[in-house]
């Protein structure tokens, strides 16, 4: 059989798997995934592999008492000795006062994010596609390191009280940096889809050049207050932390951005600029994604944060029980929503600024405001009078997202991202922002 | 960590990487197979992949097991208890690198699992203009090498583990703790490395990290602190728990310091304290002071700051599109006198050094392991180098530094243990405080970020102590402190002796594409560094 089911092998195993079940309640998740890489630097090859992985887990429940185990062979003998080591280790473990009853049959909606295209990739898809990105380097005299890897897979559930669900996905992430030889130029580009098709290496290598080449030369400017126009790969990696920092337990218990004096929280306020729209929509066809969560709960559209305002925590089923309220799973995708401008009309727009196009080693310094400090680099630009005048040194920064975007100036058109922190896809849209805070200078390029 | 790509649901759960699969505490103690059927294993790969061409094979099987427990004041939140098993293979065909990996560790599975890394390396090899050529390492034959440990974590009952973490969350409570999770970490790698030079080398290494976060919260000011253990991850057994007397160091103020064996609820009550002290806190005045550094903090700056700017894959640039490069070029170190640091600095790697996460008996290439100088008196002398690389500084043999962390990751140049030899000079740290008119005393590991070519940097703390005329006066808030690289090693002044020497610990250090994971160590005693530029980070949001 292969690593990758269909659907309809996925719920016969799954049916399997829960015949052999004793315990009040049972509730199983299988994977299968095939991925593969072409990693290089200096111009050439340096690791690449392959790898394949398919995995199951029984989670069994008597009353409160739960255990879990796993396996990765999937033939009879091996399902039934997990779901017994399953009943084994629930019987031993103490009761889970959180322990939350496994969900009933459920509706999901469709999203589409299995692609043939990128299913289909051989090592010699990923070096030619490889090839076209390092003929532009070699031809300039410059020198790249990048990484390529596709992954197909997909994942499945099923329970004792009858819910179902089966998600396939493929994707495909291209990230790369080019240098000039002497060291003082470098740029970056990261593409994400889940469409290989979608990928064209040539001209996300076209633009890593053209940022080598331009930062050339850096002057070093003041470290100070500067409005800045974040390129959505350096905005993403800032917002994320918001969207991490929304579990409802955290806020309810005073230990999160969202708490406030007095024991409440910042649901349904305002807490940054009115056109900030973010919200997840698995059904979105530029960031397809999975319509249900690991325990079975279906993921739709829905707000996070609407015209500035908090309209969604997330609540575990644990939690939204105990509060009588409705669960909120975290979601599988993050959107926010953009304007109309493009990037060089917000370039045209500003008087004195600095366009950041990446953001590095970024980490939480004060987790009660999300402030956060990391550095520019790959490509940070002076502009003046609705132009680039040069590039400019790299800036350590220390910002809150929550304080950025309470200082947009423009939002522009979203486009896909991949987070350098999390290596997770967004949707997000270039930004201009004043009085972004950068702190000291940095030597490196 | 194997879910990225399929939703972002994974990251709620706490920011571990758990490779493998979660089975039973006692299936992790159940026998494997002996050496000479892993060996036959691996003689399989060896054939497959030289018949299909390669001129280069190693093989590791390996089975890594992984125990991880998680509380929360008064409940268990999980155990993982997580087994993988499997091979890789990697492969040198016509000069270019391949790798494959796969659980079917079967004779089938392991022949096509090694012609598909030959094939990889085949198709990569189309565009690879220099051939990979390896320092030679003659085949050391059958070896075996084992952690030191006297307790095996994995034969503790789970039971206990948890009857600890539940006293760790009941004294912090007790304290005045608002909120407490506390873990244990317990990792043993059972891998078995055969190349076609003709090694064969079964290892057993084991690994432990107790930690813990204590949360104090004002609720009517909408005000929150935490203090997270200042324990160390620890290349040892289940005896670092023990808490011995004379591991302990006393340091100013009733404070505690923990060489080889830390005392977890000891920590955990001084936390409570201390979180409580952080909410009413004084906020620091930026400007310049004198840092007195605990070796539980200066460990992540001895990490970031000297550890990765000297790895050789980053100064050549295999590292440039994700880690970055570094500062340390290879210029610098030829000129033999690029002063790093002042001369009091000292910097040593090893992959021997007992009790530390680094010692192993050979690395991930089956090159014996070994200590070497990084920085002598102040100035670069080396780097830390592997097999394919280590010909660029004029050497012959590989440092023995090379690491995957899972069978199904390829091995590359993988940080050794890093550490700042103690001062000659008889020195305690309470001696140190004494001869600083305008300080600040750090402790623990914070808020961390350095640049890609590791000048410039900004660290955080746990407890930061303000010192005034060579006393201790309060304790201080929003304090972080940036500078760069050269500047700061510049600054070091004074250390103290062996005796106040401890190892702080990384267990989930990145690095690589895909990312990997790895452990290592770094010792100092406490140092002091004159006129460093501290920030404020208080902001309202």
């Amino acid at each position: 059989m292969s690593i990758i089911l269909t659907e309809a092998e996925a719920k016969a195993l799954l049916q399997k798997v829960l015949k052999y079940s004793k315990a009040d309640e049972c509730e199983a998740n299988i994977l299968g995934e095939e991925r593969g890489n072409l990693r290089y630097a200096r111009n050439e090859v340096s690791t690449s592999g392959s790898l394949i992985n398919q995995n199951l887990s029984v989670q069994s429940a008597f009353g409160k008492k739960v255990g879990v185990a796993t396996i990765d062979e999937f033939s009879d003998e091996s399902i039934e000795r997990c779901v017994r080591r399953s009943e084994e280790l629930a019987q031993l473990a103490p009761e889970n006062p959180e322990y939350v009853s496994v969900l009933g049959p459920q509706t999901y909606g469709k999203s589409n994010g299995f692609f043939e295209s990128t299913a289909a990739v051989t090592p010699d898809v990923r070096a030619d596609a490889v090839a076209k990105s390092l003929e532009l380097s070699r031809a300039q005299n410059l020198t790249a390191a990048g990484f390529l890897e596709n992954r197909k897979g997909y994942s499945a559930m099923m329970n004792s009280k009858g819910l179902f669900a089966y998600y396939p996905s493929t994707n495909v992430n291209f990230t790369l940096t080019v240098r000039t030889p002497d060291g003082t130029g470098s740029g970056y580009v990261a593409r994400g889809y889940s469409d290989i098709k979608k990928l064209d290496t040539a001209a996300a290598t076209t633009i890593a050049i053209q940022k080598a080449k331009g930062s050339m030369g850096a002057k070093a400017l003041e470290p100070g207050k500067y409005t800045v126009i974040l390129e959505p790969t350096a905005a993403v990696v800032l917002l994320e932390n918001i969207f991490f920092g929304m579990d409802a337990r955290s806020a309810d218990e005073g230990r999160s951005f969202l708490s406030k004096p007095g024991g409440k929280t910042k649901l349904n306020e305002k807490i940054v600029d009115e056109r900030v729209n973010i919200y997840t929509d698995p059904a979105n066809p530029e960031l397809p994604s999975s319509p249900w969560s690991g325990d079975g709960q279906p993921l739709n559209k829905m707000s996070l944060i609407e015209k500035g305002v908090v309209k969604n925590m997330f609540y575990s089923r644990y939690w939204a029980q105990k509060n009588n309220v409705k669960p909120v799973p975290f979601p599988s995708n993050v959107i926010m929503d953009g304007g109309t401008a493009t990037l060089e009309e917000m370039i045209k727009s500003t008087k004195q600024g600095i366009l950041v196009t990446k953001l590095w080693y970024i980490r939480s310094v004060d987790p009660q405001t999300l402030l956060q400090t990391g550095l520019t680099r790959d490509g940070t630009f002076y502009i003046e009078n609705g132009v680039i005048k040069h590039p400019v040194k790299n800036f350590r920064f220390n910002e809150s997202p929550v304080i950025m975007l309470n200082n947009l100036e423009t939002l522009g058109k979203p486009e896909r991202v991949v987070s350098t922190e999390s290596d997770q896809n967004y949707l997000i849209p270039p930004m201009k922002i004043r009085e972004f805070t950068f702190s000291s200078l940095s030597d490196a390029v | 960590m194997q879910m990225s790509g399929m939703g972002i649901g994974a990251m709620m759960l706490p920011s571990v990487p758990v490779i493998g699969n979660p089975v039973s505490a006692e299936h992790l103690l159940e026998s494997w197979m002996d050496a000479a059927d892993k060996k036959k294993l691996t003689e399989i790969a060896l054939n497959a992949a030289r018949s299909k061409g390669a001129t280069y094979t190693d093989v590791r099987i390996g089975r890594y097991l992984q125990q991880y427990l998680f509380t929360r004041e008064k409940q268990v939140q999980n155990i993982v208890n997580a087994e993988s098993y499997g091979i890789g293979i990697r492969v040198i065909a016509n000069g270019t690198w391949g790798f494959s990996a796969t659980s079917d560790v079967t004779a089938d599975g392991i022949a096509k699992c090694a012609a598909t890394a030959v094939a990889i390396a085949k198709a990569n090899s189309k565009f690879q203009k220099e051939p990979v050529v390896l320092a030679e390492q003659k085949g050391v034959g059958d070896k075996v090498w084992k952690t030191p440990i006297v307790k095996n974590a994995f034969e503790i009952p789970v039971r206990e583990k948890i009857d600890l973490l539940m006293n760790v969350n009941n004294k912090a409570l007790e304290g005045g703790a608002s909120f407490v999770t506390s873990n244990l970490f317990f990792v043993n790698e059972q891998k078995y490395f055969a190349s076609s030079d003709g090694s064969f080398i079964d290892q057993d290494v084991h690994r432990i990290w107790p930690t813990f976060t204590v949360t104090v919260t004002d609720k009517a000011a909408g005000k929150f602190k935490t203090r997270d253990a200042i324990s160390s991850p620890m290349g040892m057994g289940y005896e670092y728990l023990d808490g011995i007397a004379s591991e302990k160091i006393a340091g100013p103020n009733g404070l505690v310091g923990y060489r080889n064996s830390y005392d977890m609820v000891e920590d955990a009550v001084t936390a409570a304290r201390q979180a409580k002290e952080k909410i009413t806190a004084k906020t620091v005045q930026a400007g310049k002071y004198d840092l007195v550094l605990d070796p539980n903090h200066l460990g992540l700056t001895i990490h970031e700051s000297v550890g990765h700017p000297t790895e050789l894959d980053r100064v050549l640039g295999y590292e440039a599109n994700y880690a970055g490069t570094s500062f340390a070029t290879l210029d610098k170190w030829q000129s033999k006198n690029f002063a790093y640091g002042s001369k009091l600095v000292n910097i040593v790697a090893d992959k021997t050094q007992p009790h530390t996460l680094g010692a192993v008996g050979y690395d991930d290439e089956g090159v014996p392991c070994k200590e070497w100088d990084i920085i002598k008196d102040g100035i670069l002398v080396n780097y830390q180098a592997i097999r394919d690389q280590v010909k660029i500084i004029g050497e012959k043999e590989s440092h023995g530094c090379c690491y995957a962390d899972n069978w199904n990751s390829v091995q590359f140049q993988r940080m050794p243990n890093i550490s700042l030899k103690p001062g000659a000079e008889k020195r305690s740290v309470m001696d140190m405080i004494k001869g600083v008119e305008k300080g600040i005393y750090i402790i623990g590991r914070g808020s961390y970020s350095i640049d890609q070519q590791r000048y410039n940097f900004q660290f955080g703390g746990q407890v930061f102590y303000e010192i005034k005329n060579g006393e201790l006066t309060g304790m201080l808030d929003d304090v972080a402190y940036q500078s760069n690289t050269q500047e700061f090693w510049n600054s070091c002044v004074q250390l103290c002796d062996k005796d106040d020497y401890r190892t702080f610990g990384s267990f989930f250090d990145g690095k690589g594409q895909p990312g990997q994971v790895s452990a290592v160590s770094h010792g100092s005693s406490t140092t002091r560094f004159n006129g460093v530029n501290v920030i404020n980070t208080g902001r309202r949001i």
